[in-house]
């Protein structure tokens, strides 16, 4: 009877309604959806809440240590590094999110074309094969150093090397959700291929691929790090975490609270993300599913 | 609609399929009609192509199989000439199906009441409003209790039954003149099973639904079926009327297959099978098929391919038996 009741009161549950349900149980990813919306909040607030202006010099102020007035500390220019990491925090995010968005719109694209259709599955697959030999980082600054350095550049940079990886795990799940019955079932309706491919297969076959682009979030953030460091990443004087480390790297001796608060702000963002993805992989992972 | 009832709404002449590999025949020579109405049913043990029949009457052969030869013509529409689109066309439109899984038929990512507007309003042009009500109306057919509520879940959230009934329902939303029904019944429970002959057999009272019933199972077919058409290794070993088939078969093979069935009556003995399995694609006989595992096999079974021979007015049968182990003169259908 209560089974019964049950049922109806579900009866407009929706699966992403379910899966949401079965997120906010997980702590995993309730402390990584924590940490990764303060960060947003403070990309988003920067002007509200960083205390200067970051991109101020001020020669009385140099290389002073986190006090009072400057938690942070300030770097060689006199600038307030909590203002820098704040304002940081805004570029490394939309570096991350945009890399992220990129990779999955081309790795769904490339990804799907490939698991769906047979006859493009071996020169696709084959050509990301290519791409996925080099190591991403070294493809990335190749990438970055032949574009030049901007933030844009950047992000296609890191979108050229993460995408291989993510269009073959498009493709994987997409070869499995196509020889599914309701595809077959969809086809004796009359649908089109593009149809069948776009309304049936794509939507069960997103969530493999969500998991995949929040690593790809938290691996772009440290990439664009590693791209700063080298001196490809975002150009000075706009701060992001990659870059006020670099500028850090001169002084990590005697001010060495300029590489070591950008250096936290990276941790904590990279954390969180993959803590919230370990939470959506619980969750939407096929594998994990009864 | 354009139908007129001495002429049939679904004919099939010598159709054959093969593997685009090795050639190796999949279907031979299929033969038979629907008429507008009509409930034909294929029987058949697994293997013998029942399933590869459906899918080539949909034009959906898997891209391993081809058709070889043979005619598809449905309300005087041949299928078989036209492009692939005007074929795709038809599909959700004049020509629907039903399949066997219903737990794994429907999308289970869009609800199931979308599933059956989007049909209305794509294939049958329906604006939202309308298509939303047909649906309801659809749902109420199929008797799917309180569809009010039922048309916005998830097809998880419904029991098989009740999903094949949706399945149905998607169906019927085509308004199809011939719909294709594969196993429909096997993976339920014995009752569900008998409440969706009962949907289908209203449904093709009340609209006049012509429908090809594929199945294993003889006590459905004998539920549900005006003729019937058994198939093994690919080829048709008997057609006939349904009674006919229980009361005079005709093919050894439709005989065992009879014979196999538990008697409910009596004292209780060992199940009859019929010993042997079907060939398998590729190593099959030229000549008869069911020769190595037929009891009354001749000398002629095993050097000729025995015709598809009418036995009486409305009895075919591709045995040499009937006629006296001579060759007889080949049905025409």
């Amino acid at each position: 009877m209560s089974v019964a009741v049950l049922k109806t009161e579900q009866a407009t549950r929706s699966p992403t309604i379910i899966a949401l349900t079965r997120l906010l149980q997980s702590r995993s990813f309730l402390i990584g959806a924590a940490l990764v919306l303060a960060i947003a909040l403070v990309a988003l607030l920067a002007d509200v809440i960083s205390p200067y202006d970051p991109l101020r010099n001020s020669f009385r102020t140099r290389l002073r240590p986190p006090d009072a007035m400057f938690w942070f500390g300030t770097d060689h220019f006199g600038r307030d590094i909590l203002s820098r990491v704040i304002h940081g925090a805004r570029i490394s995010l939309i570096i991350g999110l945009m890399t992220a968005l990129l990779t999955g719109i081309a790795g769904t694209i490339i990804g799907a074309t490939a698991g769906f259709f047979p006859v493009f599955d071996n020169p696709i697959m084959r050509l990301m094969d290519a791409l996925m030999a080099f190591p991403a980082i070294v493809l990335a600054i190749a990438v970055a150093s032949v574009l030049g350095a901007s933030v844009v550049n950047v992000i296609i940079a890191l979108s050229i090397a993460t995408m291989p990886h993510t269009a073959r795990i498009v493709r994987a799940s997409v070869l499995v959700v196509r020889e599914r019955e309701f595809i077959e079932a969809a086809r004796a309706l009359g649908a089109s291929e593009l149809r069948v491919l776009c309304r049936h297969v794509l939507p069960n076959a997103f969530g493999p691929l969500i998991v995949r682009l929040t690593y790809v979030f938290a691996t772009a953030i440290l990439a664009e790090a590693a791209l700063s460091f080298i001196g490809v990443g975002p150009p000075p004087p706009a701060p992001s975490f990659g870059s006020i480390i670099a500028q850090g790297r001169d002084f990590i001796t005697e001010a060495p609270w300029i590489t070591i608060f950008p250096g936290l702000a990276i941790i904590v963002s990279v954390l969180g993300l993959n803590l919230l993805g370990d939470g959506l992989r619980d969750v939407l992972d096929p594998r994990m599913r009864t | 609609m354009s139908a007129r009832l001495d002429q049939p709404i679904l004919s099939v002449q010598g159709l054959t399929t093969a593997l685009a590999r090795s050639h190796a025949t999949v279907l031979e020579d299929i033969s038979f009609t629907i008429a507008p109405g009509e409930v034909v049913g294929v029987v058949g043990e697994s293997g013998s192509g029942k399933s590869m029949l459906a899918l080539s009457l949909m034009g959906l052969l898997p891209s391993a199989v081809r058709r070889t030869a043979g005619r598809i013509v449905l309300d005087g529409d041949e299928l078989t000439s036209g492009s692939a689109d005007h074929w795709r066309e038809t599909r959700g439109r004049d020509l629907a199906m039903i399949f066997q899984e219903p737990m794994t038929a429907l999308n289970p990512v869009m609800r199931v009441g979308h599933q059956v507007v989007e049909v209305l309003r794509r294939r049958r042009g329906f604006s939202g409003y309308e298509a939303r009500k047909e649906a309801l109306n659809l749902l109420r057919l199929v008797e799917i209790p309180s569809p009010e509520k039922r048309i916005s879940a998830y097809p998880y959230e419904l029991s098989g039954g009740m999903r094949q009934r949706v399945m149905i329902a998607i169906a019927l939303a085509a308004d199809p003149k011939v719909l294709i029904a594969d196993e429909p019944t096997t993976a339920l429970d014995v009752t569900v099973q008998a409440q969706i002959l009962d949907l289908l057999r209203k449904l093709r009272r009340e609209r006049g639904l012509s429908l090809l019933f594929i199945t294993h199972d003889l006590g459905v077919i004998a539920e549900i079926a005006d003729r019937v058409m058994v198939l093994y290794a690919g080829r048709m070993a008997e057609i006939a009327p349904v009674r006919r088939i229980f009361d005079t078969p005709q093919h050894p093979y439709t005989q065992a297959l009879l014979a196999s069935i538990p008697d409910m009556k009596g004292p209780r003995g060992r199940l009859v099978t019929i010993d042997g399995a079907v060939p398998a694609i590729g190593s099959m006989l030229e000549a008869c098929r069911f020769s190595p595992r037929c009891p009354y096999r001749h000398e002629i079974c095993e050097r000729e391919r025995p015709p598809l021979g009418l036995v009486s007015g409305d009895q075919a049968a591709a045995c040499f038996r009937p006629f006296g182990y001579e060759r007889p003169i080949e049905a025409v259908s």
